[in-house]
């Protein structure tokens, strides 16, 4: 293994992930909501009188943030290797993929694992392991 | 109203986290994921600062009944380990490791006027509508049989 100490950010990936950990409190905690992205947008799915709200004033709030950020910090970066195709086919994966195992990143990698729940560390060491492999596949195996 | 305003609030805090940690830029999410190449171990780092926080969140919110605000607490109920989160979670995680975005931070770089990010979550709706149409007709054939 080798470290890529050039790209690494320590500092700004521990705050960020510290706000991500105060989000999620705060949501549990005054709104009575698990954090979970995935969730949050699936439940749009099977809309329930006073069920549609609350997820959608979290999803403007989040679609708030990068111009928030841009406004006080400067303009946000993001390398998007992967062709139109791949986008295509990557947001299938992640649609299904988090509807079927009933969470994401947010939900399970975060709270449930906040939460110590065993369902959730098995679902965030099979995201994690697919991603993996899924990389290591497309840079070492099969791609350039 | 209150409601309203706060889940604003946390959805802003969570979305300026998600940029601020580098989880909205899809390069970094595959540096990350690239075990075997030029390691960039930050995003470790994001998880290790968010449940370092949860975890006290967590252990107050399954002691109390209801929210600081009087509301319900909507605490998950399921312990199940079956079939279905493991290849859920496995299709997930291929579709993170392919493009390197997640649900949130696809959200978010939308919301940056980002091209590819908007065609990503189009698709992810279109995986999610499928989920719904698959659950809605097993769920008919459980209640009418198969024809």
């Amino acid at each position: 293994m080798m470290i890529d100490w050039n790209n690494f950010t320590p500092w700004a990936s521990l705050s960020g992930g510290i706000l991500l950990g105060l989000a999620s409190a705060l949501f549990i905690l005054v709104n009575g909501r698990i954090l979970g992205i995935s969730g949050i947008i699936g439940g749009l799915f099977r809309p329930k009188s006073g069920d549609v709200g609350w997820r959608l004033s979290f999803m403007l709030g989040l679609l708030a943030a990068p111009l928030l950020y841009t406004l006080v910090a400067g303009p946000t970066a993001a390398r998007i290797d992967a062709g139109w195709v791949t986008v295509v086919i990557a947001g299938l994966l992640v649609g299904v993929g988090t509807r079927y195992g009933a969470g994401c990143t947010s939900g399970h990698g975060v709270c449930g694992l906040s939460r110590l729940s065993p369902r959730s560390l098995v679902a965030t060491l099979a995201f994690m392991g697919a991603g993996f492999l899924t990389v290591f596949l497309a840079r070492h195996a099969l791609g350039s | 109203m209150q409601h309203r305003i706060s889940e604003f609030l946390v959805g802003l805090i969570f979305g300026i986290g998600l940029i601020l940690s580098g989880m909205t830029d899809p390069g970094k999410v595959i540096g990350f994921l690239d075990l075997f190449g030029a390691w960039d171990p930050s995003l470790a780092l994001v998880m290790g600062g968010a449940i370092a926080v949860g975890v006290f969140a967590f252990a107050t919110a399954k002691k109390r009944t209801a929210t600081f605000l009087g509301g319900a607490l909507h605490l998950p109920n399921s312990n199940d380990i079956d079939k279905r989160l493991l290849l859920g979670s496995l299709l997930f995680g291929a579709g993170w490791g392919l493009a390197g975005f997640c649900p949130g931070p696809a959200i978010v770089s939308l919301g940056a006027g980002q091209p590819k990010a908007a065609v990503f979550v189009l698709a992810m709706l279109a995986g999610m509508l499928l989920f719904e149409l698959a659950e809605r007709r097993s769920q008919w054939v459980g209640a009418h049989g198969r024809r």
